[in-house]
């Protein structure tokens, strides 16, 4: 199991998490490490085996959908948590460049 | 009432006391507030102490003078890892991003607390976001283990673990996605149980990896801690994978004996690269229910070898998604980026440890284009493989007896810089919670003067078996009973 350095940056790109350049070489060496323990499923026959995304229940639990809204405290403290806002509004930095350049937040979407 | 020595009472005896008008809540929770504030400097176990709890154990001993009905839990403190929200505290799951951050609501486990009386004395200190064995990931400084301070008390909730073994509290609150609860309990020479998932409401719990998470009880007894899972268990309708399919249980358990029970002791566990003295102090444990009239056989769980590496992609994975809700916009630490993205990623940059950050691009990489089947798919089908292992010994045994830890608690900063090492600590945890199943750690000895866990894991819903069990144990041993 090999990673390269552009490999580190793609995927802490993917992760949106910022990585100091010193830090590169131990990522991947750790990554490197920890994929290379983890490789070992590969000699797992799993021939017909199911897929347990949890370890109790296999069914599905539905409700109805219908708007149970919250409290006006807690409204009131979900919004005091807010980073920026303006008023009761949450403010965030534009999605969608306004200057003819690329879009910022929707990249990589599919991978 | 500053001469009290609360250090090695229990829950049954602090309830008891209090019946018996020996005692008052505010004496109680004070007697606790100030073994904390005496030494919790020292060991880092506390994040903070609250100091609204002398007020709410005062409010309990009013409405037990006006004769109302409350339960064994009343005027009782707690103590919560610091993963859990309780309104208008401070919930920072060990984590710079969450410094600041003032929880909105109640966990549905906090609610449930409160209503049996329970008094919150505390946030404990954890590995960031759970991850971790050691404490050591802590934003805030590793917790230390009472026995010695030189060594980790476990993780990730450590605190809590490190605060019921110091005298602290009597119980405390803790989460096990991997051994969490189980790990430090051994550590730390107190009873920890993780439940059936499921068996406990999640709201409120600041997720890690949302099929294995589960609350949990720490506790000097396996007693105490089924009277703190009689208060926080059941069905939620706020979290879809909680159930009231469960046995529940009932005080006249401790006075059965264990006479036939099967219990099943699998080879995998007892392999290479356990330490030997505490292979001899679990084998001793053993062999006290054997004593007690259980009947020991040895069983297999094949896919054993195989859990650990499933648990460390399905692990990540799940990390990798639930983290994502960390990006400055709505709560929490936010870097000034000079546009969105930068933000995202400046704040996550910032805000994130290095094993955080580490287990994030772990998860997204085997979550990624091309590497999913691998990777993630390929753990699935083995999760299901070794749910099936414990499907089929539990056919034959009713309960499985193992060590909750390969080793004693290790020296801080041991295993700092080697996270394939420190994952290797959870060998013998990690397999309840991809199977489910409930699982508790009891003090059974010390081996190199520190303590070691005997763990009992059972089939979905059957904590009463654990219950059964341990408490037997516990009446004829006294390794629970020592203090640091």
């Amino acid at each position: 199991m090999a990673l390269t350095n552009e490999e580190v940056l793609h995927i802490a790109k993917l992760a949106r998490l910022q990585i100091d350049p010193e830090e590169l070489d131990t990522y991947r060496d750790q990554l490197v490490a920890i994929l290379g323990y983890v490789a070992k499923l590969q000699e797992v026959d799993t021939t017909g085996a199911a897929e347990a995304v949890r370890g109790v229940f296999d069914t599905n639990v539905f409700r109805k959908d219908e708007i149970e809204g919250c409290g006006p405290d807690v409204r009131g403290r979900i919004i005091e948590a807010f980073p920026r806002r303006q008023g009761d509004l949450l403010e965030v930095q534009a999605v969608f460049s306004t200057e003819g350049g690329s879009a910022s937040g929707g990249q990589d979407r599919d991978e | 009432m500053n001469s009290m020595d609360v250090s090695n009472l229990t829950v049954r005896q602090l309830s008891d006391m209090m019946k018996n008008k020996e005692a008052s809540s505010e004496e109680i929770v004070g007697a606790y507030l100030e073994a904390a504030r005496g030494r919790n400097e020292n060991l880092n176990a506390l994040l903070e102490i609250s100091d609204s709890a002398l007020d709410a154990a005062r409010q309990i001993d009013q409405r037990l003078a006006k004769g109302e009905q409350l339960g064994a839990l009343a005027g009782i403190p707690v103590a919560l890892k610091d993963n859990i929200c309780v309104q208008g505290w401070i919930a920072t799951a060990g984590s710079k991003i969450l410094e600041n951050y003032k929880a909105s609501y109640n966990a549905t486990v906090v609610e449930r607390l409160r209503d049996a009386g329970a008094v919150f004395i505390g946030r404990a200190n954890c590995d960031e976001f759970a991850m971790g064995s050691s404490t050591e990931n802590s934003h805030f400084g590793p917790a230390k283990n009472p026995w010695d301070t030189s060594r980790v008390p476990g993780g990730s909730s450590g605190g809590s673990a490190a605060a019921v073994a110091a005298g602290f509290a009597p119980a405390a609150l803790g989460s096990d996605t991997g051994g969490s609860i189980r790990q430090p309990a051994a550590l730390c020479g107190v009873t920890g149980l993780k439940p059936t998932y499921g068996r406990v409401s999640r709201y409120g719990l600041i997720a890690l990896a949302s099929s294995l998470d589960q609350i949990g009880p720490f506790a000097r007894t396996v007693e105490d801690a089924a009277m703190i899972m009689s208060a926080i268990e059941g069905e939620d309708p706020k979290d879809a994978t909680s159930s009231d399919a469960y046995e529940a249980y009932v005080p006249e358990l401790g006075k059965s004996d264990i006479v036939g029970m099967k219990i099943g002791v699998p080879k995998e566990y007892f392999v290479d690269g356990m330490d030997a003295d505490v292979k001899r102090v679990v084998m001793d444990a053993i062999k006290r229910l054997e004593d007690g009239g259980a009947e020991i056989r040895e069983i297999s769980l094949p896919h054993t070898q195989y859990a650990l590496a499933t648990y460390y992609i399905i692990q990540p994975a799940e990390a990798s998604s639930n983290l994502g809700r960390f990006d400055g916009m709505r709560y929490g630490f936010s870097a000034n980026g000079s546009d969105l993205v930068s933000t995202y990623e400046q704040t996550r940059g910032e805000g994130f440890g290095p094993e955080v950050r580490r287990r994030i691009m772990l998860g997204t990489y085997t979550l990624s284009k091309g590497y999913y089947d691998a990777y993630y798919r390929k753990a699935l089908k083995v999760r299901a493989l070794i749910r099936k292992d414990f499907d089929d010994a539990f056919s034959q045994v009713d309960a499985i007896a193992a060590p909750t830890s390969p080793s004693v608690a290790w020296k801080i900063g041991e295993k700092f810089n080697d996270p394939l090492a420190m994952y290797l600590a959870d060998i013998y945890t990690i397999s309840a919670n991809l199977a489910g199943i409930p699982a508790v750690s009891m003090p059974c000895g010390f081996a190199h003067d520190m303590p070691v866990g005997l763990q009992l894991m059972t089939k979905h819903f059957a904590e009463p078996t654990l219950y059964r069990l341990g408490m037997h144990y516990q009446a004829v041993t006294d390794w629970h009973t020592k203090t640091p």
